[in-house]
């Protein structure tokens, strides 16, 4: 690995005890596609004299098979590792690459310029201290410089290295570079959020001001590169925060210790200062930092620790333990901003998993305030959010956090969002604050209780939810299953989808952003009218499990009966009675489930009725008798 | 202002990953391979759950074919730390006298170690297994994720990993599906020999420069270890003072010629050699990318 010390060869104990006390540094490289990142990562590994022989004779080998620096090395194939990459000639995912110098470790997060995978450079730029932006000389600054710096600021890295590339392809311009300068300073003053930007003009493919100073370019005075690595101070403010650690786990091996396990966020403690665990606002005192090694005396931002503290309070994974003085804030409704990473686009309405320190909530996201041109930073009105769009969103919650602020704490106020079907992870976001309307909008206590109302009707409430095709026969079966209800003394009403369509949803379409809100009001509705002890009876399509499963979640158990009203496409097509399979098919009605819009069967429906196989009628009968079995109604 | 060195700051983020998955994971287990990203990952273990001991089995795929001293050492540290062991054979592959001399190196590690492993966590239906591969081995390791998802029948998307941002990982999957979960990620070869120097954690002493029987074979020098290595014509049994740089299964693992007898000794021979670790290992030359693809078949 021939690090050039003399150390090694002659006090290999003094060189390890020296090597012990280097610092860390986390940097991500970004740029557009061709702008030569990997080069560049390839020169600091080969300059730093991080490359074995038996590598680099695979790499001349390799060089000259791919050809695409004649017979001279070509550093990129160093780092683009992937079989599928080298095909392409491109980058198609984050790759880390490790190297160290006398004073330093460093880890390099390389990400990809291609547009649609702005996601994996956010995943970089999440724990990057610097961030190097490589521009092409001849090009300047393009839409994908605009598009990374923009993640950069919003990530909160605070220190950019601005490294004008190629400039041997400029004849190493003086005027190349400082216009390039000027107007990236403009752009990122616009930006807001990076305070430290260093330019410096190189060429990665022919080792111009990497390592060494280059005399193509004596105009230039600053810092080359590997020096400028090597020195910048990266501001350990985390320690000087308040005291924030969410608990991972519950350490019990016996009935004699309880400590609570994590990953100090900021701040510092000791045994004896006064915590508060949040979201219950209980407080105690620290008794102990216990380690394999001994108790420490005090642990600080970015160590794994154990507490023990002085009180038995219940605490558990997903909580937060804060200094008491200073402790975060809680809430369950936010302003974020979200960076969306997955090829199905974000639906204002639909239920994610929200992820945020050691807490899994359920999140809901309102229709996004705008989303923002990465090119122009103009706030643009939007519907929904599509891969790789960055928009200002509102979220609720189903529960209160504790949170920070994003621009005070990356560790407690960025989240990721995951999709419920899938379990990918879909978004990821940042908190601005929390909404006022969380904490002065209180759930308003009535008088009257919802087991008052439901006992006078005689029966308990329900949700009859129908879902299936469009000519199914949902809206037949539910209206005979009503009369039946009816006449047998119950309380009912219906929600049908076409008569809603006429009132309450008539601002929505047939996207499938319109639809998620179309059933996200319905059952909205439907739980009101639980709460006033109806028996609803929902005629919809509901073609989405994630939207049936939101009205599920939001009744109380028992309450939710989801009847699939099982019909191929061909019986319906053949049906018809609408004339509208007709038209879609001819192409004028989009969006037409079944057609063109998908229809998710349900997997565990409570009653599922095979239309090829039993009349309208014995249909409403099975139900209401299922309904009766299940004490709903009494016949 | 307490500053944290590179070390202490990989220690507490191994950790913390550790953790996620004994709070996450329904049945998480730990792969121990005996060599010393094994040592230091069970290290970190023992201390990321004190004073309760880890909450998983450790699990070593047992290819019949591993220095005899790896197995010895293998049973005293779990003898000393009181931890729950699972050693697992391919049964079918001994039946069949898989072996790499009979064999070659890819049919048996196919057998013995990618079939076995499959065949090991399907059995005991682990969900998450824990392994101690490091990014700075190798170039597909480099882009792979920590928390790295499997399909139901063991294989790997490269292209369809997911973002892993800030310390949030996603461990939600769905039925069949399983993660392996990759905690020294961040380390290199030099961190790992730094660390058990610090911590003084035990290795095994093929590490170690030592007089050995070994026979020159393709230009390794490999150790005579039991009776079923037959010498080739023309090849001579010598003693020669070596040391391993990688443990594996005693035929396909070079040995190198060293004096090195301490830790500062081999991490000063380490600092100033110039070939790179895996060398010794035969499974990368086999084919181009040929890493990328036996990760995608299901080999850790």
């Amino acid at each position: 690995m021939a690090h050039k010390s003399d150390l090694i060869a002659s006090d290999i104990e003094g060189y390890l005890k020296s090597q012990e006390e280097k610092s860390l540094l986390r940097f991500i490289t970004c740029g557009s596609v061709d702008d030569g990142k990997s080069t560049l990562i390839g020169r600091l590994l080969y300059e730093s004299k991080l490359i074995f022989e038996d590598q680099l004779s695979a790499l001349e080998a390799d060089s000259k098979k791919m050809g695409t620096q004649g017979n001279r090395i070509d550093f990129a194939l160093l780092v683009d590792g992937l079989a599928s990459e080298r095909e392409q000639g491109i980058t198609i995912d984050v790759a880390y690459r490790f190297f160290s110098t006398e004073k330093r470790k460093f880890i390099v997060a390389d990400t990809p310029g291609h547009e649609q995978y702005t996601r994996n450079m956010a995943t970089g730029a999440s724990n990057a201290d610097l961030a190097i932006i490589l521009i092409d000389a001849r090009k300047g600054i393009l839409t994908q410089t605009r598009r990374h710096s923009f993640i950069v600021s919003r990530l909160g890295i605070e220190n950019v290295v601005l490294a004008v590339n190629k400039m041997d392809l400029v004849g190493y311009s003086q005027q190349v570079f400082s216009d390039i300068e000027i107007a990236y300073r403009a752009f990122a003053k616009e930006l807001g959020g990076i305070e430290h930007i260093t330019a410096i003009p190189m060429s990665a493919l022919e080792g111009d001001n990497i390592v060494e100073r280059s005399a193509n370019t004596d105009w230039y005075n600053g810092p080359v590169l590997l020096e400028h690595l090597e020195t910048v101070g990266v501001r350990d403010v985390m320690q000087t925060k308040a005291f924030r650690m969410p608990v991972q786990w519950v350490n019990r091996p016996n009935l004699d210790f309880r400590g609570f396990a994590g990953f100090i966020s900021s701040g510092t403690i000791k045994p004896g200062d006064r915590i508060k665990v949040l979201p219950s606002a209980k407080e105690s005192t620290v008794a102990r930092i216990v380690t394999i090694d001994g108790d420490l005396d005090e642990a600080v931002a970015g160590q794994s620790v154990t507490l023990t503290l002085e009180d038995e309070i219940d605490i558990s994974r997903g909580d937060t333990i804060c200094t008491a003085g200073d402790p975060a804030e809680v809430a369950n409704q936010f302003e974020t901003t979200l960076l969306w990473m997955a090829d199905e686009p974000m639906y204002p309405g639909r239920p994610y998993v929200m992820k945020i320190g050691t807490s899994t909530v359920n999140a809901t996201i309102t229709r996004p305030k705008y989303r923002i041109d990465v090119n122009t930073l103009a706030h643009e009105a939007a519907h929904e959010l599509q891969l790789n769009e960055v928009g200002v969103c509102n979220l609720s919650l189903d529960r209160a956090i504790a949170f920070d602020p994003y621009a005070d704490n990356r560790e407690t106020g960025g989240f990721i969002l995951i999709d419920k079907m899938t379990n990918a992870t879909v978004g990821m976001g940042m908190i601005h604050f929390a909404l006022r309307r969380s904490s002065n909008v209180h759930w308003q206590a009535l008088d009257v209780e919802r087991s008052t109302r439901s006992a006078m009707k005689g029966h308990k409430p329900a949700v009859l939810w129908f879902t299936g095709l469009s000519g199914s026969g949902k809206s037949t079966i539910a209206n005979i299953v009503d009369r039946k209800l009816i006449a047998a003394g119950a309380h009912t009403m219906i929600l049908d989808g076409d008569n809603v369509r006429h009132g309450l949803n008539k601002d929505l379409g047939f996207t499938d952003a319109d639809r998620v809100e179309n059933i996200r009001r319905v059952a909205e509705v439907a739980k009101l009218m639980t709460d006033a002890g109806l028996i609803t009876l929902v005629s919809f399509i509901s073609p989405f499990r994630a939207e049936r499963r939101l009205a599920r979640d939001l009744m109380a158990g028992g309450e939710f009966v989801e009847v699939h009203v099982d019909t191929s496409l061909e019986v319906a097509e053949a049906r018809d009675r609408k004339g509208l399979y007709k038209k879609a098919r001819a192409g004028l009605i989009k969006n037409f489930t079944g057609i063109d819009s998908p229809y998710e069967e349900p997997e565990n429906p409570e009653i599922r009725i095979d239309t090829s196989e039993v009349s309208a009628e014995a249909a409403a009968d099975e139900i209401i008798r299922q309904l009766a079995e299940a004490g709903v109604v009494t016949l | 202002m307490k500053s944290l060195t590179h070390l202490q700051r990989l220690e507490a983020e191994s950790i913390h990953i550790m953790r996620e998955v004994a709070a996450e994971a329904d049945n998480p287990v730990m792969l121990y391979s005996i060599g010393k990203d094994s040592a230091v990952m069970l290290h970190l273990a023992l201390k990321a759950f004190y004073p309760a001991k880890p909450p998983f089995p450790l699990m070593h795929v047992d290819t019949t074919w591993k220095f005899r001293e790896m197995i010895t050492f293998r049973d005293k540290v779990a003898e000393k730390y009181g931890l729950d062991l699972i050693v697992h054979v391919n049964e079918d592959g001994v039946r069949q006298g898989i072996g790499p001399f009979t064999h070659g190196s890819s049919v048996h590690t196919d057998v013995m170690k990618t079939q076995a492993l499959k065949q090991a966590l399907d059995k005991h239906k682990f969900d998450v297994a824990f392994g101690g591969a490091r990014r700075d081995e190798e170039k597909s390791r480099a882009k792979e994720r920590v928390f790295s998802f499997r399909s139901a029948d063991h294989r790997w998307d490269p292209k369809n990993q997911r973002p892993e941002l800030w310390r949030l990982f996603n461990a939600r999957k769905n039925k069949g599906e399983s993660i392996r979960v990759f905690p020294l990620s961040n380390w290199t070869e030099l961190d790992i020999w730094q660390y058990i120097h610090r911590e003084k954690i035990d290795i095994v002493p093929l590490y170690f420069a030592a007089p050995r029987p070994v026979v020159e074979r393709d230009g390794a020098l490999i150790m005579i270890d039991d009776e079923r290595m037959e010498l080739l014509p023309g090849e001579v049994a010598q003693e020669k003072t070596v040391r391993f740089r990688t443990l594996g299964c005693y035929p396909l693992t070079g040995g190198i010629e060293s004096e090195a007898a301490t830790l500062p000794e081999i991490i000063q021979e380490m600092l100033l050699t110039t070939t790179s670790e895996r060398q010794g290992r035969m499974i990368d030359h086999d084919q181009a990318a040929s890493m990328e693809k036996k990760k995608q078949e299901g080999y850790f």
